[in-house]
């Protein structure tokens, strides 16, 4: 039986991608196990399970009580009166508005970073040159700036440039300190591509932009995935930059709005509530349908 | 091939620095021009209406007597160390055992990441309803009942620490997870053959190779939790008082709520200073750097 596990085990997860937990399971014969149960481990993971999965389950039963339900119920039973009026109220809230302007904030920063960072880091990959590799030394130093420490110069340059209160006021800093990472991961990418393949490119008298288009685009695909879960998380969640950065609710995103709500619903808990679950819908469905994409963007250049 | 002959110069077969030329751009005017102006700013003073005016070393001179920075700071240190004792266990355990090929793991492992697919916002408003005093979950249980996890001052900063591990815990499992998977079953297998334990094993096989990853996750950590603002700003707001003021929401409520920019400033540039000077401190001790490039090589 222990013999048979070796078999399976070299599957080394490559590159920035965090491999997704046990995609192959031996047999399925719990006789394949080559340890007997390790019960401390299994009474922590438990343990950590209920710290988890209470709070959530929470969550989601409390959106669909009624105000009244939720002041004199146990939180922990299921909902008495399952009622979808917190979720209208929500929606009566402006939770529109929040969302398409969190779609707004995302596309935009994803675009520019994706844009920005593919030339850039096939230049640092194919370009020795010092002005190149000084330029990623500097970049390489970025991953260590807070941007909580960089915010009040933000907000002077975004005032300063009449950007204060705009959805580009959020894009403009966000995808620059997305950039770092990014570069990192796609300049690894990159630096994987054979050599062979540039020079048979450069044989058959493409230049740097035609194997910019041949080449790198396509096989940097993963990498590009990566850096665009990567920055869309980034963007999606962020909160310092909204908050500092506009304050009108047209310009409002979806994280801000969460905080709005908690002040403009008062005692209404599970409206609240509602809000928060429906912001984490759009991620749990990449989730169910990209697993894998997701995990990878989430560890972008430390998930090795 | 139909892309030959595009209007790039064709004699030239690497591509020039100026496809570097928009990030550096980009990140000159949105993170290099702002880390400068820190620095000028903190030897102004600026309402955040007109224009800063320059105020020589006052806000320094200021901030070098200042109890209340040094509170921040000494909590912010705190609040470090204590996350980093209580995640670091946490994370590895979890991601040794998620590693696991074990039936239901996948299921279970898969609930276990879950907090990673909520915003900030969303978690630090969650927590703050299941611990509310009056309404909470913890309030309808029978121990945990007893206390206000948000409103008692001397255990508020431990509720933070809490939620921050209940948030970031699952990022690093993911780390462990990955790396604890590339340990190869054959050492387990000719330990088990030697007799050693499951405990020994772990301690003399799977801590040793996971040293890497500890200290990655030891990084990340350390810095995160040194910049940790939102989460903190939600849940608490700071307080109750000046319970769970760290650093950088002392710099926030200065700036933003105090309309003291300039010395807000200040504030962020020893920020900025200390974060540098701990990532610095800590990769060298560390060797992180060599491990990435060890990594870039293999």
């Amino acid at each position: 039986m222990t013999v048979a596990q070796t078999a399976t085990l070299p599957e080394a997860p490559t590159g920035a991608t965090a491999a997704p937990p046990v995609r192959r399971r031996r047999g399925g014969s719990p006789g394949g196990r080559r340890e007997r149960p390790n019960w401390l481990a299994g009474v922590l993971a438990t343990i950590w399970l209920v710290i988890v999965a209470v709070p959530l389950y929470y969550l989601v039963a409390a959106s669909f009580r009624t105000r009244q339900d939720y002041l004199s119920t146990s939180p922990l039973k299921p909902p008495t009166d399952p009622t979808i009026d917190n979720y209208v109220t929500v929606f009566e809230g402006g939770f529109l508005t929040y969302l398409i302007n969190n779609v707004i904030v995302t596309v935009a920063t994803v675009a520019i970073v994706v844009a920005v960072t593919v030339p850039a880091a096939y230049a640092v990959a194919r370009n020795a040159g010092p002005l190149v590799q000084r330029f990623f030394s500097i970049m390489l130093i970025g991953l260590a700036i807070p941007a909580q420490a960089t915010i009040i110069p933000v907000y002077l340059l975004i005032t300063q440039l009449r950007l204060y209160d705009t959805l580009l006021a959020i894009i403009l800093p966000t995808a620059a300190f997305a950039l770092p990472v990014a570069l990192l991961v796609m300049t690894n990418s990159l630096r994987d591509i054979p050599k062979e393949l540039y020079e048979a490119q450069t044989l058959d008298g493409a230049g740097p932009f035609g194997v910019l288009r041949n080449l790198v685009l396509p096989l940097a695909k993963p990498a590009i995935t990566t850096i665009s879960v990567f920055t869309a998380l980034n963007a999606w969640n962020g909160f310092l930059f909204p908050l500092v950065l506009t304050q009108s609710e047209s310009t409002r995103v979806l994280t801000l709005g969460l905080w709005d709500f908690q002040g403009q619903f008062g005692t209404n808990v599970p409206g609240l509530l509602a809000a928060v679950t429906l912001s984490v819908v759009p991620i749990f469905v990449l989730y169910l349908v990209g697993r894998r994409y997701l995990l990878s963007g989430l560890t972008a250049g430390f998930g090795k | 091939m139909s892309s030959r002959g595009s209007s790039t110069q064709t004699g030239q077969q690497r591509p020039s620095a100026w496809y570097a030329a928009p990030a550096v751009l980009f990140f000159g005017l949105f993170a290099v021009v702002p880390m400068l102006l820190v620095v000028y700013l903190s030897f102004t003073d600026w309402d955040g209406f007109g224009f800063p005016q320059p105020s020589g070393a006052g806000n320094w001179s200021r901030l070098a007597g200042d109890g209340e920075a040094r509170d921040a700071l000494v909590l912010t240190l705190v609040f470090m160390v204590l996350s980093w004792l209580v995640q670091t266990p946490v994370a590895l355990l979890i991601g040794v055992w998620a590693a696991g090929r074990q039936r239901n793991r996948a299921i279970l492992s898969s609930l276990f990441f879950l907090p990673l697919l909520l915003s900030t916002a969303a978690i630090a408003l969650l927590w703050r309803s299941v611990l509310d005093p009056n309404f909470g979950v913890t309030q309808s249980l029978p121990l945990l009942g007893e206390f206000n996890f948000l409103g008692d001052t001397s255990i508020v900063i431990y509720t933070v620490i809490f939620v921050i591990t209940w948030q970031y815990v699952p990022f690093h499992t993911l780390l462990y997870q990955a790396a604890a998977r590339t340990i190869p079953a054959s050492l387990y297998e000719a330990a088990t053959i030697d007799g050693a334990g499951r405990y020994k094993q772990f301690f003399q096989i799977t801590l040793p190779l996971l040293r890497y990853t500890i200290i990655t996750s030891t990084v990340l950590m350390l810095v995160g939790s040194f910049t940790t603002f939102d989460t903190v700003l939600i849940l608490t707001g700071g307080g109750p008082g000046t319970a769970t003021r760290i650093a950088p929401l002392y710099m926030y409520i200065t700036g933003f709520s105090g309309f003291e920019f300039g010395y807000a400033s200040a504030v962020a540039v020893l920020l900025l200073a200390l974060g540098a000077g701990l990532s610095l401190v800590v990769t060298k001790a560390t060797g992180f750097r060599d491990m990435n490039s060890q990594q870039e090589g293999a």
